[in-house]
């Protein structure tokens, strides 16, 4: 795996061939496997070793990129000269900036803590069958049959430029996903950590066998608006959407939905978010696409959108425009995507606060005060259908379940959902412990189980 | 070194280790993406990417090792890792895989392409760029408009233990821009030729030209604008009409993706489904009216599609097969390990992989309506309309994880009166069940309106892969459809 000393190396052989003003290099390398199951059989199991190299270069206040993975000589002089050759093509850009300095990259914020175990790094193919055979186990005890994922990677990141900037992050990771299919009804499961010793196989096929039983014969249920117990996975999915709206440059090109709304009140009083990448089940490097160190970034206080992330060249666009006096605080905070690009930035290390912890509750807490109700597992194929109002589709999926007078009844068949995330985020009863939640259409986040009111069921599948 | 050469450190060690078959695909690719924002360069970037994979079939189960590092030792290892990995698969399984036979081939074939892109000048792509946006920021509102060009050169040479010897290039381009305009409360969006990046389709640069982008571009932007002054779509059942584009995502969604076979088989059900089709509907549902006619055909015949090559990625060569034959379910998409799951004896020639860091999986070729066979244009259409609602560009899309429930957004729609268009409406949307939506279509226009769409980007697999496919089609009417629930309670 790519190490600080080969980084430089590279970095150097990079320079030889750079005619460039200024020279960045973005280099990646690791090795990734994921062994996958279904019907209780491995039926795909896969490795890789790779490396990539992507050059950026600034001429005469032009910037382009180019990437290879090969790294020979000739390969890398190429990969400069066509970043080069890019660049000279365009008409120079008065807003870019120079390449951020190691004094600009800023200082890490305490606390980051280390996300690399040896132990991860070391799971071999055999170690991953074993525990799918675990989840296999379960399955069959049941009288279901598995299907799922057990992935782990080992990978290094490094950001240098001719300006004296040296970024290095080195990460493990680990995910297992179980679904659980019975003859009209499933479960499922994920959970993942840096250290693969946080997961416990056999306990998420458990959780997501039983899910499965409990759902089986699922009766249907009207549409409607119902007070919905989303767990945490379905959280994260659903509120993923909206934190490629919370950057500068968003604003900028009047895309967002907090268009004319940062410093108003926009969720209820009890929701509070961070982009915090040092928060213990955060992940991720330290430091964003330039280098440069990512802050903690209080997003949402009580409901009002307090601060955005900037990017270094959009807080200095931003700070020269009407907007600057509309948008509070203005500084880049370490979150900007690797240059060039259209978006800017955006939060990517999110942490909700969950509330008071006198007033968390668990999910069967939650189950307990529901007159009547449906709890979610988890969402799919959610989609904007809205983007000012952040009106979402998808369906619900895996596990959903009628809830009456306090208690589950029954499995019922999967709903379609269109539902606004400013109405959703308003109408937020009850919260529960925040978690590290992992989904399958935003990122990873930690998040708490929510209880939701007049959730909008608009339509009702067939199973 | 040549590249069968490399292959051949990697067939020789999986088979000293204990493989009874294996394969090697070597990809070479090389891509160029560039794209404006509001007057600027908003990125520019080449990139190039070699390496091998190698699967293999080993105590009767599956592995894959891939690397880009093509030095002999690299290599050599990577094989031997990939047997190792098949033997740890064969600890948990339920059946030794089997693959339906297929004639081994020494084939070349690549992609018609009349101007390369590559040897284009980059000046010249970006003043095109800068030319389309200059005409939709001309409309007074428009906020944000967004341009995009990309180029991708992918080559690849395939060798199994069996003898084949395959060596394809294909061109893959594509472009496209979207107008934005904030008002009010409301954001929207008008894109051209087609939503999410444009229109892409395996060929040179020649596509370019036959787009008219710079011609379409102050519509869009009018469109964009406009509208905020439109009535919203209403709710209720409508008789509607949905532009070939839109057609092109209704047909990847409800038909391409539930025919994959080993969706069906289970295959993708921690992900991305399964599917309503099980096996004992083959050649006995109805999927849609007597007008609906489906084929998954990736020959060059059918057109410069994404989803078309001369051979997959197992090495068998492209083939045309009926999907719905006068609205009765007639195929899936098979591989050479699926085929026999079906009674088939050969692969259905569906198996693709993203690059040689990945495994090929059943992906989508070219699923294409066919055009009506009675001449009808898309005045004519309009014209034996009385009441409904023209819908034009996908903005949303969603469908459960069977390929039942869908609802559709579209960027823009208009009220058809007495055989005309009328009003422009923002926001139309529209949900149904697959087989009920498709048996509803009464009416499609003919070949001169038939489009080769291309998506680029289909998602499936673990790890996540994407793939380009290619769909047909052509404007068609469909009737008692329900519209509008996607703002419905909102």
């Amino acid at each position: 795996m790519l190490t600080a000393d080969q980084a430089r190396e590279l970095f150097a052989r990079v320079l030889k061939h750079s005619h460039a003003d200024e020279t960045e290099v973005i280099l990646s390398g690791g090795a990734h496997a994921l062994t996958r199951f279904a019907n209780n059989t491995i039926h795909q199991n896969v490795a890789e070793e790779s490396a990539a190299l992507s050059v950026r270069v600034v001429v005469g206040g032009r910037t382009a990129r180019a990437s290879t993975n090969k790294l020979d000589e000739e390969s890398i002089r190429r990969t400069v000269a066509a970043a080069e050759a890019l660049a000279k093509v365009q008409a120079p850009d008065a807003d870019l900036l120079p390449m951020a300095t190691a004094a600009e990259a800023g200082a890490a914020p305490d606390g980051a803590p280390s996300r690399y175990f040896d132990e991860t790094a070391a799971i071999t193919p055999e170690d991953r069958a074993q525990a799918v055979r675990s989840i296999v186990e379960v399955a069959s005890k049941n009288k279901l049959t598995a299907a799922g994922i057990y992935s782990t990677s080992a990978e290094a990141e490094a950001i240098l430029n001719s300006r004296g900037l040296e970024q290095f992050h080195q990460q493990t990771s680990s995910e297992i996903s179980i679904t659980m299919l019975g003859g009209d009804s499933s479960g499922w499961q994920k959970a993942n950590s840096p250290d693969a010793r946080n997961l416990d196989a056999a306990s998420l096929a458990e959780t997501a066998a039983r899910k499965a039983r409990e759902s089986a014969a699922p009766r249907e249920l009207a549409p409607g608006k119902y007070t919905v117990i989303l767990e945490p996975a379905a959280v994260l999915d659903l509120v993923g959407f909206m934190f490629w709206d919370f950057g500068g440059q968003a604003l900028l090109d009047q895309r967002s939905f907090l268009n004319d709304r940062v410093g108003k009140k926009i969720f209820g009083e009890d929701i509070t978010i961070w982009d915090d990448v040092t928060h213990a089940w955060q992940s991720g490097a330290p430091f964003d696409g330039e280098g440069v160190c990512r802050q903690r970034v209080k997003l949402v206080e009580n409901g009002v959108v307090k601060r955005l992330v900037y990017a270094r060249g959009t807080a200095a666009k931003i700070k020269q425009s009407e907007l600057a006096a509309k948008l509070g605080e203005v500084a880049a905070t370490g979150h900007g995507f690797p240059l060039p690009n259209e978006m800017g930035e955006a939060p990517m290390n999110v942490v909700f606060e969950g509330g008071p912890a006198a007033s968390r509750r668990t999910v069967e807490q939650m189950i307990a005060s529901t007159e009547r109700g449906v709890l979610v597992t988890r969402l799919w194929y959610i989609r904007e259908v809205d983007p000012y109002e952040k009106i979402l589709t998808g369906m619900t999926r895996d596990g959903t379940f009628a809830i009456e007078n306090g208690k589950l009844r029954h499995g019922i068949r999967n709903f379609r959902f269109n539902q606004s995330l400013l109405h959703m985020l308003s109408s937020v009863e009850a919260m529960g412990e925040p978690v590290r939640a992992s989904g399958e259409e935003s990122f990873d986040m930690v998040v708490p189980a929510m209880q939701v009111k007049d959730f909008n069921f608009t339509e009702v599948t067939k199973f | 070194m040549s590249m069968k050469e490399i292959a051949s450190w990697a067939l020789n060690v999986a088979n000293l280790r204990g493989a009874s078959y294996a394969d090697v695909r070597i990809v070479d690719e090389r891509a160029r993406s560039l794209a404006t924002k509001n007057g600027k360069v908003g990125s520019a970037s080449d990139g190039e990417s070699l390496g091998a994979g190698v699967r293999v079939i080993a105590d009767g189960a599956w592995g894959f090792a891939a690397t880009d590092d093509l030095k002999r030792e690299s290599v050599e290892g990577t094989a031997a890792k990939a047997v190792a990995i098949a033997k740890a698969s064969a600890r948990v399984k339920q059946y030794d895989v089997r693959l339906a036979p297929e004639k081994a081939v020494t084939d070349e074939w690549a992609t018609p392409c009349r101007v390369d892109p590559f040897t284009l000048s980059v000046e010249d792509h970006l003043a095109l760029l800068l030319r389309i946006d200059s005409e939709l920021r001309a409309v007074k509102g428009v906020t944000l408009a967004e341009t995009g060009l990309s180029f991708r050169r992918y080559e690849q040479w395939f060798y199994s233990s069996e003898g084949a010897d395959i060596h394809q290039t294909k061109y893959i381009t594509g472009a496209g821009y979207a107008a934005y305009s904030f008002a009010g409360t409301e954001i929207s969006k008008r894109s051209y030729p087609n939503s999410f990046g444009g229109q892409y389709q395996n060929k040179g640069y020649e596509l370019i030209d036959e787009l008219k982008l710079v011609e379409n571009a102050r519509r869009i932007g009018e469109e964009a604008v406009a509208l905020h002054q439109a009535p919203q779509c209403p709710e209720g059942k409508f008789t509607i009409v949905l532009d070939s584009s839109q057609l092109g995502l209704q047909i990847h969604e409800s038909v391409g993706h539930p025919i994959e076979l080993d969706r069906v088989l289970g295959m993708e059900a921690n992900f991305a489904g399964t599917s309503f089709l099980t096996l004992e509907k083959l050649r006995t549902l109805r999927y849609g009216s007597d007008l609906v006619n489906v084929v998954a055909d990736a020959t060059p015949a059918h057109g410069p599609g994404l989803g078309t090559f001369a051979y997959d990625d197992e090495g068998v060569p492209a083939q045309c097969t009926p999907i719905i034959s006068n609205g009765r379910f007639t195929g899936y998409l098979s591989s050479r390990e699926t085929a026999h799951s079906i009674g088939e004896t050969r692969s259905g020639a569906t198996m693709r992989a993203e690059g040689w860091n990945r495994i090929p999986l059943i992906r989508m070729t070219n699923i294409s309506i066919l055009p009506g066979e009675k001449p009808l244009s898309f005045e004519q259409l309009l014209a034996s309309t009385e009441d409904g609602i023209y819908m034009q560009t996908n903005r949303s899309w969603s469908i459960d994880d069977k390929r039942y429930q869908f609802q559709f957004g579209c960027e823009i729609g208009w009220e058809i009166k007495g055989g005309k268009l009328g009003r422009m409406m923002k926001n139309p949307s529209y949900s149904g069940i697959t087989t009920e939506f498709w048996n509803s279509m009464d009416a499609i226009c003919s070949r001169d309106e038939w489009t080769l769409w291309g998506t680029p980007n289909c998602g499936k697999g673990q790890p996540m892969q994407t793939m380009g496919t290619g769909h047909g089609a052509s404007p068609a009417r469909f009737r008692a459809v329900r519209v509008g629930s996607a703002y419905k309670g909102t």
